[in-house]
């Protein structure tokens, strides 16, 4: 009768072990199934030895819930996966799932993955064709844009990093130069050295421009315009103009309720309508204001609700220092204002990066055009997975590189109320 | 005296002159646009106008759900459109609700294990760009998919193919009535809950509502399937040889795999954003909430239905509306993976045919500018009703 009752303080030392070894018999046969094919109770009926491991490890997390019992382990383990029959269930459904999933997955990405060689045939493990990605690269990096030409792309993102690291370390009075450098001087400069067309180099037009590279040009100059145009129709929004506060709510209502693509079909097939006969506006030209002007419109958003969110006192506190509007909102509101919305800046700024690839409904190549075209290559048929898989990881680790950055810069920047 | 009025004078001017030029410049471009567009019209022999909806479309639909083939007119092409833009959509919401429902509160459990792996599914799923996760379950995932002849069989009802998901085709007798039969449920439904919250505040009397009302939903239709001469069956796809190496199903409903790719991308990647949202809800309701609660004796689920619900849904809602915007706005990229939405059959293929740009687009857009506003303002109603009523 005594082994019924609730496992409990009285009767550790029989209920512990019993259970410890219970619930590790159970994932054991799990980690055996899945990492060595071999099914440790192959001698019960099929259905009892599928289930088996769910019921031994249930019952061993079961004999192991003891409060309070004096091991201080044993109790972060209970408190943690461990505090009901419901949580147990959860605990062993996915350390099951986790442990079943690893191996597939670990054959797929390295051990059955083929690393080696330069055509599709020397793929011949059953994994990832990693030898696509080796040999497409380049095209991934640069799209079309001239092998011998790829230094310019290069040397344009390290002079920007460069400056961007040395700002880091300058002192704060020096920082402003660098920081009206990055903003007026190089995004020109950096244009130039890609583009080409004087000082000797080589023309490159935009339609060879592609890759990750470009998904950072156009990331770079719509963050780069959208965050002034942003603020423009956020102050705008809440001006207390009518006409032009209309406008405003017109304009950026008017981008928030259509989707992006259509926004760059339109810049792509019903912009060129609008101009002149003859006159050409590049296709990247298009795009970028296309994007600009649509992520403007959800920056003025997130502006505005910093806006909205700082106390009347500020804004009545600067006029009655007579300061005029401009003042009062460069000096006064707007420093606060953004420092409150840096996590819906930085989400607005996630958004964009995110939304490149969309630009090949106009007939760009980024990463994600690249692999599509590198795809459906004749001698490369099949190698979706990897490639995709490629672009995403290479996408997540930007995305959360960014996300983390901002957290850290809202904890940084984040004052005392 | 003369000052003051000066000053107001001044004032008024002072506001009107920026307003002015605003205006003027705004006006100017969109005449300088207007000009343009007309010339340009001209030279290639168009003239603006939306006659082009009533002629023959002649170009074929993969997927429509009302009766559609080349020769309808542009018009009934654009609902196809509209309706398939909809419907995934509507199917996306559903799933991306549920989802991150279920991940928003597994973030928040006491089990370390769900909580990372609701954490981690959110962190990995926000942080690609939808159009990836569509291309992967589209050209990647769905393309491991089995041909037809050895498709994955449900119970031999519904089976998974690498050309599409085919399930049971329902077969109405009487429709009408059984949909009859729901209105007339739902107003019981609604009289019942009328007159417990009556009963309630009155006399302090608990009236099992929801198995009342679960017990009408089900009695109501079940009489008119026994009664009313109301039928269901189904028509279940079956394999059928069109020539020694082609199979395909006869019968049924096919989903086609763009659908499902779209659908499950929209709501993996959405369900993140509600997930979070979930989170941020229920967080946001203070912990003295519950505890005021259980100390007055309500317990564990009366403190969730009655406290912290319908607190944490006032924040939950606002944030939630707009990833269902984005969601309804992210549909249009279908056209990347040629699902006939709006976009890609109207913007798309109605574009190329007519070179109509200006008509074609601007449609397109008042379209989804509709869509969402419509979205808005029922939840914007929705959230009114949900919103603190003081008194």
């Amino acid at each position: 009768m005594k082994f019924i009752t609730k496992p409990s303080k009285q009767n550790i030392k029989t209920f512990l072990p019993t259970g410890l070894v219970l619930a590790f018999i159970s994932i054991f046969d799990v980690f055996v199934n899945a990492f060595f094919n071999y099914n440790l109770f192959s001698f019960l009926p099929s259905q009892l030895s599928y289930f088996l491991p769910l019921i031994l490890g249930f019952t061993g997390l079961y004999l192991i819930r003891i409060e309070f019992s004096g091991y201080r382990s044993l109790d972060i383990l209970n408190k943690n996966i461990n505090s009901s029959n419901f949580n147990a269930l959860l605990t062993l459904l996915t350390v099951f799932i986790i442990v079943k999933s690893i191996p597939p997955l670990l054959n797929w990405f390295i051990l059955d993955a083929n690393f080696v060689g330069n055509t599709k045939e020397d793929c011949t493990g059953d994994g990832a064709c990693w030898v696509f990605i080796k040999v497409w690269f380049n095209r991934f990096m640069y799209g079309l844009y001239p092998n011998a030409e790829q230094w310019r792309i290069n040397s344009a993102f390290l002079i920007l990093f460069a400056v961007v690291g040395v700002s880091f370390f300058v002192p704060t009075k020096i920082k402003k130069y660098f920081i009206l450098f990055l903003i007026f001087v190089y995004p020109f400069f950096g244009i130039k050295l890609i583009s080409g067309g004087s000082f000797g180099l080589e023309y490159v037009e935009s339609a060879a421009w592609g890759g990750l590279s470009l998904t950072f040009i156009i990331s770079a100059f719509a963050i780069l315009f959208c965050f002034p145009i942003g603020v423009f129709l956020a102050l705008g929004r809440r001006s207390s103009l009518p006409a032009i506060k209309y406008i405003s709510i017109g304009f950026i209502e008017l981008w928030r309720g259509v989707p992006l693509i259509t926004v760059l079909f339109m810049s792509a097939v019903m912009f060129p309508m609008f101009l002149p006969d003859g006159t050409f506006i590049d296709k990247l030209i298009r795009v970028l204001i296309a994007i600009t002007l649509f992520e403007a419109a959800y920056m003025a958003e997130v502006v505005r609700g910093g806006l909205q969110a700082l106390p009347k006192g500020q804004y009545e506190a600067a006029r009655s220092l007579g300061m005029g509007y401009w003042r009062m909102n460069l000096l006064i509101i707007l420093p606060q204002a953004l420092k409150l919305v840096i996590p819906g800046i930085a989400n607005t700024l996630l958004a964009l990066v995110k939304d490149t690839p969309l630009i090949f409904v106009v007939g760009l190549m980024e990463l994600a055009g690249m692999i599509g075209l590198a795809k459906t290559n004749p001698k490369w048929l099949g190698m979706a997975m990897e490639g995709y898989v490629f672009a995403g990881l290479v996408f997540w680790i930007i995305c959360y590189a960014m996300s983390r950055y901002s957290q850290n810069l809202e904890k940084q920047l984040s004052t005392e109320r | 005296m003369n000052l003051k009025k000066f000053n107001i004078e001044n004032k008024k001017i002072r506001d009107l002159i920026p307003q002015l030029i605003t205006v003027f410049a705004l006006l100017s471009i969109i005449t300088y646009f207007a000009i343009n567009a007309q010339g340009n019209m001209g030279n290639r022999g168009i003239s603006f106008g939306f006659g082009f909806l009533n002629q023959e479309a002649s170009f074929d639909i993969t997927f429509s759900m009302i009766e559609y083939d080349g020769s309808h007119s542009y018009g009934r092409a654009f609902l196809v459109g509209l309706l398939n833009t909809i419907l995934v959509s509507v199917i996306g919401i559903f799933f991306a609700t549920i989802a991150g429902v279920i991940v928003g509160v597994s973030r928040l459990s006491d089990n370390y294990l769900i909580a990372k792996v609701a954490e981690w599914y959110v962190e990995i799923f926000r942080n690609i760009p939808l159009i990836l996760q569509i291309f992967f379950w589209y050209f990647a995932a769905l393309r491991a998919l089995p041909l037809p002849e050895n498709g994955i069989s449900f119970n031999d009802i519904s089976f998974l193919t690498i050309k599409g998901w085919y399930v049971p085709k329902f077969i109405w007798t009487n429709f009408n009535v059984f949909l009859l039969s729901i209105i007339v449920a739902m107003i019981a439904i609604y009289f019942v809950k009328s007159y417990a919250t009556k009963q309630r505040d009155q006399f302090g009397k608990q009236i099992p509502v929801f198995t009342i009302s679960f017990l009408i939903f089900l009695f109501i239709p079940l009489i008119t399937f026994l009664l009313l001469g109301v039928s269901l069956t189904f028509e279940y796809p079956v394999l059928k040889q069109l020539s020694p190496t082609v199979y395909t199903y006869e019968g049924g409903v096919s989903i086609i795999p763009e659908l499902i790719a779209l659908a499950l991308a929209l709501s993996m990647y959405t369900a993140t954003f509600i997930a979070e949202n979930v989170r941020a809800g229920i967080l946001g309701v203070s912990k003295g909430q519950k505890e005021a609660a259980a100390s007055i004796g309500l317990n564990k689920n009366q403190v969730l239905k009655l406290v912290v619900m319908p607190q944490a849904l006032r924040i939950i809602i606002p944030p939630t509306t707009n990833q269902y915007l984005n969601l309804t706005k992210n549909s249009s990229l279908a056209a990347a993976i040629a699902y006939p939405d709006i976009v890609l059959v109207f913007a798309g293929t109605a574009l190329m045919q007519t070179g109509r740009a200006i008509e074609i687009i601007s449609i397109t857009m008042l379209t989804y500018l509709t869509l969402s506003i419509s979205i808005s303002i029922f939840m914007n109603w929705y959230n009114k009703k949900m919103a603190i009523k003081e008194k």
